[in-house]
């Protein structure tokens, strides 16, 4: 059972807040279909691990109906614009081996359902890889060329093209095995209060989703819609990028992107939405 | 100059004569409104996409003036009629000067 | 009344009562400057015109609008809380199947969004919409 602590941000808006807040609270019981093919799940029974969520929901159905139409077509998507790059991107050769990822991996449909188990636990390197690890470790050992900025456009673009391959499969990230110490860490971050505002993912996405933090409505804070097109930024944004992002809204130093302690947060909030779909690159507000 | 401006549409292939087909475009364009300031202050200047047309076998469809009040990435979407097989010609027109031109065809039947 | 710190937070707190209920205050003189040099001060009536637009906007940044304009020749789209209000003129040519347009618009405050029409015969229809920007929080 969710506990509901209000947050009384500003009690001078108070009278426009409850107002807002009768008249959405919850998420909404639309459904999510892309091109009218893909039938996305936005709704699912809460993974065993989490003790204080019953139902898991997608950030798109915290949205306004606008912004969900906007997922809806590829057309209208603007982050395929980015995804359509990456294509291109895919194809091209960079690098001293003279390869590009289509060398090696062919058509980029041969990542289906990456995206969905990444964080994932690599053997030979002993360590939890991001999606963006592993197509760095790529071009480094691979192509023989530069890796790319953690969360910089290329990459997230990449990120963006292999993940909408994957879309519709339900996220199944491993959290056992050798995992298991990773995901640990991951989850102290996400109970752990940062900065000056002194407040945890949990305090905002666990505690409090469905609630208005100003007039935004807090979502769950899942990440399978990531890379996401935001209408605040209009491009694609990282989960990393999100990440920093949330921790210093709280007013604290955050940590950088690729860093050891968000990719153990990227493994526990990946967790956290184990059989919702993957939909990025998603639209968001 | 703008760069990575680069656009797309989606007109279907094929119609039967006299059909209105929806035509979506959308175009990467950053639409530097001129209101933002830089770092240091300094107004950003005005860079936008001015105008945006749309014409089949030379026949104009739409022709839409385009103010910095037109989002990042402008789309549109509107109806067209075709009598005829042929080619869809769109044209954005860029603050700097550039012209950026895609064509599609249609099969009419 | 003496303009005190106080004061002025009483005026802006009146003016976000008004605004969460639906009442704008006056204001959008420039707009009506623009319109009224557009139709040259004509008489504008209520007709088929129409402009959708969400009644309220996640972001100021993206906001859709449809708008339909059966027998116009032009309909020329305002904001008019916007620093600049012209937003976009449409002009249907011969092979437009309909006259309605969709677009995505930038909306700098809770405003109007005002649509004004020129028909086949001279004359001008008006329509508008209120649109409530949200200020947001952290997008998420």
């Amino acid at each position: 059972m969710r506990t509901k602590t209000s947050m009384r941000l500003g009690v001078g808006l108070a009278a426009a807040s409850v107002f807002a807040m009768a008249a959405c609270a919850d998420p909404d019981d639309d459904q999510l279909v892309v091109n009218e093919e893909i039938e996305m799940i936005t709704e699912a029974a809460a993974p065993d691990h989490m003790e204080r969520v019953r139902t898991i929901y997608s950030g798109w159905r915290f949205r306004s109906d606008e912004t969900q139409a906007v997922q809806m077509d590829d057309f209208d998507n603007p982050a395929m614009i980015w995804v359509d790059a990456a294509a291109e991107v895919w194809e091209t050769a960079d690098g001293t081996e003279g390869n590009s990822c289509a060398s090696c991996h062919e058509s980029v449909d041969s990542m289906e359902g990456v995206r969905a188990v990444y964080p994932k636990w690599n053997e030979a390197a002993g360590e939890v890889r991001t999606l963006e690890m592993q197509v760095n470790d790529c071009r480094e050992n691979q192509m023989g060329a530069e890796p790319w900025k953690y969360d910089g456009g290329d990459m997230t673009n990449m990120v963006a093209l292999i993940s909408s391959v994957s879309r519709g499969l339900p996220v199944n990230v491993a959290i056992d095995g050798p995992a298991q110490s990773t995901w640990e860490q991951g989850k102290d971050l996400y109970y752990t209060r940062f900065g000056q505002l002194e407040l945890s993912c949990a305090n905002c996405h666990e505690d409090s989703y469905g609630l208005h933090i100003r007039s935004d409505h807090l979502s769950q804070g899942q990440i399978n819609g990531f890379p996401t097109y935001r209408l605040k930024n209009t491009k694609l944004n990282s989960v990393h990028s999100r990440f920093k992002g949330c921790i210093r809204d709280t007013r604290a130093h955050t940590f950088a992107p690729g860093s050891p302690e968000f990719v153990a947060l990227e493994l526990y909030v990946a967790s956290r939405g184990n059989g919702l779909s993957v939909e990025g690159p998603s639209v968001r507000n | 100059m703008a760069t990575g401006v680069k656009p797309r549409v989606k007109v279907p292939k094929t119609a039967s004569a006299g059909e209105a087909v929806t035509i979506k475009t959308l175009i990467s364009h950053k639409m530097e409104s001129g209101q933002r300031k830089d770092d240091d202050g300094n107004i950003i200047p005005r860079s936008i996409i001015n105008r945006f047309t749309a014409d089949f076998n030379g026949q104009n469809v739409i022709d839409v003036t385009l103010e910095p009040a037109i989002s990042t990435n402008p789309f549109f979407e509107f109806e067209a009629i075709v009598a005829e097989t042929g080619t869809f010609t769109f044209t954005w027109y860029d603050d700097d000067g550039s012209v950026y031109e895609e064509t599609k065809e249609i099969e009419v039947s | 009344m003496e303009l005190t710190r106080r004061n002025m937070m009483v005026l802006s707190s009146a003016a976000l009562a008004a605004s969460s209920i639906g009442v704008l205050p006056a204001m959008a003189s420039l707009a009506d400057e623009q319109i009224a040099e557009l139709t040259g001060g004509a008489e504008m009536v209520e007709g088929e015109l129409s402009i959708s637009a969400p009644e309220i906007a996640e972001n100021g940044n993206t906001v859709p609008i449809d708008i339909s304009a059966p027998g116009a020749v032009m309909v020329a789209v305002f904001a008019d809380g916007n620093p600049t209000p012209a937003v976009a003129t449409f002009k249907f040519g011969p092979l437009a199947a309909s006259h309605d347009a969709s677009t995505r618009i930038r909306l700098a405050a809770t405003q109007n969004v005002i649509a004004i029409a020129q028909m086949q015969d001279g004359t001008f229809q008006r329509a508008s919409a209120e649109v409530k920007v949200t200020i947001g929080g952290c997008g998420g």
